[in-house]
């Protein structure tokens, strides 16, 4: 569960009027107090970021598996800030939850782990407090991928916020059985239409197998495929929204996708993550998976008789030549409305996210696929894999993480969107309408959902 | 109300024989056939998970659920204890605290107040326990968050007590303890101790209790099942995974399973592990939860 998504994009404020805003409250836009503030109109002003005084300690929630090992670093480093981390569910299975829960009590942790794909909620709902005045934070821009720092002050490079720091990524490549490709004569696909063609090479050389797996419920790995096309489905303007599920570039995935299962070349009984769906890696069944970086453990974890079998490309692209990839999946680190030590506690999320011991923990322990761009030398991500034949896997991801756009944005309702998507590609798996048919249909509910929460939707 | 209040007897009078009249061999054998067949059904789910605690995880995946791999029970059992520095074997710990001493001072509650529901006639009490079988009603559920907002006002969640005090009410367990009360404490015995010259609560603690027990087996049974079972309270209530109940704990590595599949081994054999405290319970208890079941199910 974990797996979700990532971020949220740009909101393209008008980058000047947010810089004069916020200019009164401090340094965020370099000018100052000279200029005369002007009256705040979107956001309140960010406030200071003072340091506070004596001990403190912050409390942490996340789900990163051994993230009390970083945290046990950081506290012998640091005797002056303690941190208690709780380990807590997924965000998705209750822990965002409970944070509303807290922040509506009134304690709430000092950070969270937060998604990048539930980052606008946070936000829409004041959950987050804008760290952008915070010392620690100021030069931070440059130390994580381009486009985590976009989602993490919604596309503005700052000017309107930054309201969490980046923490691991999910750039997604192409993972493939090498040895049945090369036994059926099938190259490397490197266009969607090559990969098209793959399968049926494939299906005519094995009617038995499948090039890949189409899930009803891996709704977050389509808005991955989603955003490599470069399509947009949610913008904000000011306070207005709007919701375009519904675009020319979504609607070319989704026929692309369609085709591939009327021509029954992509198995759609099966789930993601389930026993079945890792049963037909082991048998052969299923010679590719479309995944992130964090997925290099699942299949070495549940394929396990096909060892030395799998290699990793890039992702096919809609036009030769381009570079570009989707991202399922990563997590930042918030800090969340109400804290007492934002400074401190910015401090922590700034060393947690970027200290190379601290991304060394990190990764070893949980998994985790950095977002800080030194974490990509880790020796561990320069290593050859055993599972993938000796291959590094993970210059591959590097190179996908690069090719993320960076306007892509998430709409403040992403679970109801998800589900809304779930419930239609159900539909289209079980014979009723199209693909493209169900994204306009979930392009309707999502506005509707955004109306209801009295959000501005534009029309 | 008084209807419940005029049952005489607590245990059924015992048939020697329904009638006399014998089942034909057909209708027996399919009777015998019906109830096989509910019985796999109903035990099928634990046979899987015996059989999947034994494997690896990769065997998990790939190799037949209903019947043994590679025998890797006691690796799983291993991991299943140190992940975490043993974090598993505290939730056991909690979660046998929070049902075992919850049910057990929530029976004792629950005994209290039905006795005092049944033997003393006061102004209201049909009322009390009017608003009692309400609660009854109310799923805990939708308690659940309010609790947690009440014990921010306290600045108690995340603790021991967030969990525990709400699992020591009991609503259901005052119903039943007033029902059974009424029907095996006979006023007459109370009338005589009171003339021995027995306090009020000596009577409750030495005759009392002591004729209610069959009763009071069943709603410790009752309410340890509920507690244990209950995941949405610690859900709401806990962050901190040292006092997590077992359930949430298991939860909790099942949705990370995406960033370490190793997990969900663990979660299984850990599901395992996990049953056995209940089984013990129950082959321990079960004769007089089925006499507390039976209680006040006829008149006589």
């Amino acid at each position: 569960m974990s797996l979700r998504t990532i971020s949220p994009a740009p909101r393209r404020l008008l980058g000047a009027l947010a810089c004069l805003a916020l200019a009164a409250a401090v340094t965020a836009c370099g000018g100052g107090g000279g200029e005369g503030a002007a009256p705040a109109e979107q956001q309140p002003p960010a406030a200071a970021c003072p340091k506070s005084s004596g001990k403190v300690n912050l409390t942490f929630w996340s789900w990163v598996p051994g993230v009390e090992k970083a945290v046990e670093e950081w506290n012998r480093q640091n005797p002056d800030i303690q941190v208690t981390v709780k380990t807590t569910p997924a965000g998705n299975a209750g822990t965002y939850q409970n944070m509303y829960n807290a922040l509506k009590a009134g304690n709430a942790p000092d950070l969270g782990q937060v998604e990048f794909d539930s980052l606008a909620s946070f936000r829409l709902q004041e959950g987050l407090t804008d760290i952008a005045a915070c010392e620690p934070v100021k030069q931070a821009a440059g130390l994580f991928a381009p486009w985590t720092w976009s989602q993490v002050t919604f596309g503005s490079g700052g000017k309107d916020g930054v309201w969490a720091i980046p923490q691991d990524t999910g750039p997604m490549a192409l993972y493939y059985r090498k040895d049945l490709f090369d036994k059926h004569g099938i190259a490397v696909p490197k266009t969607w239409e090559e990969y098209y063609q793959a399968a049926r090479k494939l299906k005519s050389a094995d009617p038995d197998a499948f090039i890949t797996h189409f899930s009803q419920t891996d709704p977050n790995w389509f808005t991955g495929l989603l955003w490599q096309s470069g399509a947009k489905l949610f913008a904000q303007q000011g306070d207005q929204w709007s919701v375009t599920v519904d675009n020319p570039d979504s609607r070319k995935v989704a026929d692309y996708w369609q085709k591939m299962i009327d021509e029954k070349l992509v198995a759609t009984d099966l789930q993601g993550f389930s026993p079945a769906l890792y049963k037909a890696w082991n048998s052969g069944d299923v010679v590719t998976w479309i995944s992130a970086a964090w997925g290099y453990s699942t299949i070495r974890d549940n394929a396990k008789s096909t060892a030395g079998k799998w290699a990793v490309a890039p992702m096919p692209q809609w036009s030769a030549g381009e570079g570009k990839a989707g991202n399922w999946g990563g997590s930042t680190t918030a800090v969340l409305a109400g804290s007492k030590h934002p400074y401190e506690a910015a401090k922590f999320a700034m060393w947690l996210n970027s200290d190379p011991k601290s991304l060394e923990i990190l990764n070893r322990e949980g998994g985790l696929y950095p977002a800080a761009t030194a974490g990509l030398d880790l020796p561990a991500l320069k290593a050859p894999v055993d599972f993938y034949g000796g291959q590094q896997i993970f210059d591959v991801f590097a190179e996908a993480s690069k090719g993320v756009d960076t306007a892509w944005t998430w709409g403040p309702t992403m679970v109801d969107t998800y589900r809304f998507m779930s419930d239609a590609f159900a539909g289209v798996l079980g014979g009723k309408g199209t693909l493209a048919q169900a994204l306009q249909d979930v392009d309707g509910k999502t506005a509707e959902s955004l109306r209801k929460q009295s959000l501005q939707v534009a029309e | 109300m008084s209807m419940l209040t005029d049952i005489a007897g607590a245990h059924p009078p015992r048939h020697a024989r329904l009638g006399g009249r014998r089942d034909s061999p057909a209708a027996v054998g399919l009777a015998f056939v019906f109830l096989a067949l509910v019985a796999v059904y109903m035990l099928l789910p634990v046979f899987w998970l015996l059989v999947s605690a034994t494997k690896s995880q990769g065997d998990l995946v790939s190799t037949f659920g209903f019947w043994f791999a590679e025998m890797h029970l006691a690796d799983n059992l291993r991991a299943l204890f140190t992940e975490q520095d043993g974090v598993y074997l505290r939730w056991m710990v909690n979660s046998l605290l929070y049902a075992g001493l919850g049910a057990a001072v929530g029976t004792l509650l629950a005994a209290l107040a039905g006795y005092a529901l049944a033997k003393f006639p006061f102004r209201g009490r049909e009322l009390v326990f009017s608003v009692i079988l309400g609660g009854v009603l109310v799923p805990a559920t939708a308690l659940a968050l309010p609790l947690f907002l009440l014990f921010a006002k306290l600045e108690a969640t995340n603790t021991f007590w967030s969990v525990f005090l709400p699992s020591v009410v009991s609503p259901f367990g005052v119903y039943l303890s007033r029902i059974f009360a009424a029907a095996s404490v006979p006023d007459e015995l109370i009338e005589a101790a009171r003339l021995d010259g027995a306090g009020e609560w000596r009577i409750f603690f030495t005759i009392a209790l002591r004729l209610m027990s069959p009763a009071l087996v069943t709603i410790f049974l009752f309410q340890f099942v509920v507690i244990w079972n209950n995941f949405l309270l610690p859900l709401v209530m806990l962050q901190d995974d040292r006092l997590y109940p077992v359930t949430l704990g298991l939860f909790t590595w099942q949705s990370q399973v995406s960033r370490e599949p190793g997990l969900q081994i663990l979660t299984v054999a850990g599901s395992l592990v996990s049953v056995v405290p209940i089984v013990i319970t129950f082959l321990l208890l079960q004769r007089y939860w089925r006499a507390g079941l039976a209680a006040g199910a006829v008149k006589s």
